[in-house]
């Protein structure tokens, strides 16, 4: 008789929700990773989401946890009230450039530098993916949206906003990292990047975000697998992954 | 408890305090930044959250996301900052959590200027935010009043799951009277059926949200909400009368618009005329009946604000044309003084007044020396 190993299933983390993502798109990958992170840190009944607006506005569908829904850009803000009043539960912001790049830069600014011990998953896919790919404050220098459709100029259309790099200036972040979602190896190394950024919040240390670069499939209007190969060829060389602040608290930690 | 002297914002700030405030967001603007400045404080001393927010678009959603833990929480700022809070009030009354905002008035719009007025009457009893909602409105006249209002709201806030706003102008906030604070009431999280606080695997996992992405459900919420609302205004209505008994002209006015009306009032009393005063408490639910009721017994209205004639719609629906409504409003900063008040009474006594009129354009013509 042959025996059947089970060798991948839904994490903990999720409920029972299909996909509303499009095909290709990173998305998913980022909310399994968040799943399984709060399953293996065993918080997941201690974890209360703040969802964004955007294309994540439903990720309160998919995670098996409290979850409230932020007005466009206000997760962090939300985040921070309830975090306050709550300081033993686990509280994460999932966001889009749009969302924390543009309309919620003043939020995600201040909530980094009062040190808000909270955890943003930060999905950085270049444009704004819900309102049909127009122009975000991440979009690359030449990138056609539906909203710069000769290509960003930055001359007219104004430079791309580096947020890891930005926000790792500012001394209430504990841990700032930029990863990528593009291939099997980035993918695990942006799951212990989200690990990290959660034992960090566990522990007390600060403000901890993780940017995943992420695709947009649909709006690039590319293949899936073109989309990846993008990500790798251009947005990295304009984003590139690396750590951008670990405090030395953090260092010390060992999972 | 004694009486003790308190400036309206401090005191404000103390009543949240002991009605059990867990939390408080805010961002300073003038007249209302002393409710801030007491509260970083006092909150801290009592081992409670403050946090002074970068903007009031960050302090309300702060407030939305405590709320929804289902603490008491509260914020306060004045005009131009609650007209930042739009977004999160309308956020907050679709999501039906429970909150607490103080507005102390100032003159507008725009940037406008730190004097005492009422012209957000519109914004905080007619909406403001976008969508259908109905928030609960209280408007103080003295220190004290502010005091038990800011308790009641709290209570209110969390019966209705709605929000409560506190409407107050800069003279309640800044002026000092002798008044009684509460007793300290202990903070007590209730055990709600609907908060988010993660309770560790006791329960079902809840979501909070105003997304009804279906437009049935979005129906269905919003007439859940306007049935809600109708218990509110069948329970909720509050207003003072003073000299009504008797009274042939009714004056209408709240806050300190209706203070300095009852100064009015008492100098024409002692003269033989006979006017009263009517003082809504809640401009919102508005004390429709009360005025519908008088309106078949007395010879006219006079409705008094420091806005251009803001609550006077209201009051004219209530009165339904069956007598005439008069109207004076300083605006912009000004306060009217009790003489002024008392003229327009004794032009009242002494004309044949009509309904042909509107009283907003009748009392344009009346301040063309001013303008």
């Amino acid at each position: 008789m042959a025996t059947e190993n089970l060798v991948y299933d839904r994490p903990e983390g999720f409920t029972d929700t299909p996909t509303h993502y499009c095909p290709g798109c990173t998305h998913g990958v980022a909310h399994r990773l968040v799943a399984e992170v709060l399953e293996e840190m065993g918080v997941i009944e201690k974890t209360i989401g703040v969802a964004p607006v955007g294309c994540s506005v439903f990720a309160y569908n998919y995670f098996d946890t409290d979850f409230v829904e932020a007005p466009h850009g206000r997760a962090p803000a939300m985040a921070t009230g309830v975090k306050r009043v709550m300081p033993d539960r686990i509280v994460f912001t999932y966001q889009g450039d749009g969302d924390l790049a543009s309309i919620g830069m003043g939020e995600i600014v201040h909530a980094a530098a009062r040190g808000e011990n909270i955890t943003v998953i930060f999905i950085n896919n270049a444009n704004y993916g819900m309102t049909g790919g127009q122009m975000a404050p991440t979009t690359l220098p030449g990138m056609k949206t539906t909203s710069s459709p000769n290509g960003r100029d930055v001359e007219t259309q104004g430079y791309p906003i580096k947020v890891s790099e930005m926000l790792s200036t500012l001394d209430g972040v504990g841990y700032c990292v930029r990863r990528s979602l593009h291939d099997p190896k980035n993918i695990r190394l942006a799951k212990k990047a989200i690990r990290m950024a959660f034992e960090t919040q566990a522990r007390g240390l600060g403000f901890s975000m993780v940017e995943l670069l992420s695709t947009c499939p649909t709006n690039w209007g590319m293949t899936p697998v073109n989309s990846l190969k993008f990500v790798e060829e251009h947005m990295i060389p304009f984003y590139p992954l690396g750590d951008y602040k670990i405090s030395d608290a953090i260092k010390q930690i060992k999972i | 408890m004694p009486k003790e002297l308190w400036k309206g914002n401090e005191a404000i700030a103390e009543a949240a305090v002991r009605a059990g405030l867990e939390a408080y967001f805010g961002y300073p603007i003038t007249p209302q930044t002393e409710i801030l400045e007491y509260l970083s404080r006092r909150m801290p001393e009592l081992g409670r959250t403050f946090v002074q927010a970068e903007s009031e678009l960050g302090a309300i959603n702060m407030v939305y996301g405590a709320a929804c833990t289902g603490v008491r929480v509260m914020s306060s700022s004045s005009s131009p900052g609650v007209s930042l809070m739009m977004e999160g009030i309308s956020y907050i009354a679709g999501t039906e959590v429970p909150t607490v905002l103080v507005n102390v008035m100032r003159g507008g719009p725009g940037l406008g200027n730190i004097a005492p007025a009422q012209g957000d009457y519109n914004q905080a009893v007619h909406g403001g935010g976008h969508g259908d909602y109905q928030p609960i409105v209280l408007a103080p006249a003295s220190v004290q009043e502010a005091i038990d209002l800011t308790v009641l709201s709290f209570d209110l806030a969390e019966k209705y799951r709605a929000i409560c706003m506190v409407i107050l102008d800069g003279c309640v906030g800044q002026m000092m009277e002798p008044a009684e604070m509460p007793e300290m009431r202990p903070v007590h999280r209730e055990n709600w059926d609907w908060n988010t606080d993660a309770k560790m695997g006791k329960r079902e996992r809840r979501i909070l949200s105003s997304i009804y992405i279906d437009p049935v459900d979005e129906e269905q919420t919003n007439l859940r909400l306007l049935n809600r609302w109708k218990t509110i205004q069948a329970n909720e209505v509050r207003y003072k009368e003073y000299f009504l008994d008797d009274a042939e002209i009714v004056i209408v006015g709240f806050g300190t618009a209706g203070r300095v009306s009852l100064s009015a009032v008492r100098t024409a009393r002692e003269q033989g005329i006979k006017v009263g005063l009517l003082r809504p408490i809640t401009v919102s639910p508005f004390p429709y009946e009360a005025l519908d009721q008088l309106s078949g017994r007395v010879d006219a209205f006079l409705v008094t604000e420091m806005n251009s004639g803001q609550m006077l719609e209201d009051v004219r629906l209530a009165v339904k044309g069956r007598v005439p409504v008069e109207f004076y409003g300083r605006l912009g900063g000004v306060v009217p003084f009790p003489d002024e008040i008392l003229s327009e009474i004794h032009r009242m006594a002494k004309v044949k007044l009509g309904t042909d009129v509107h009283p907003r354009d009748a009392w344009l013509e009346r301040m063309a020396h001013i303008v």
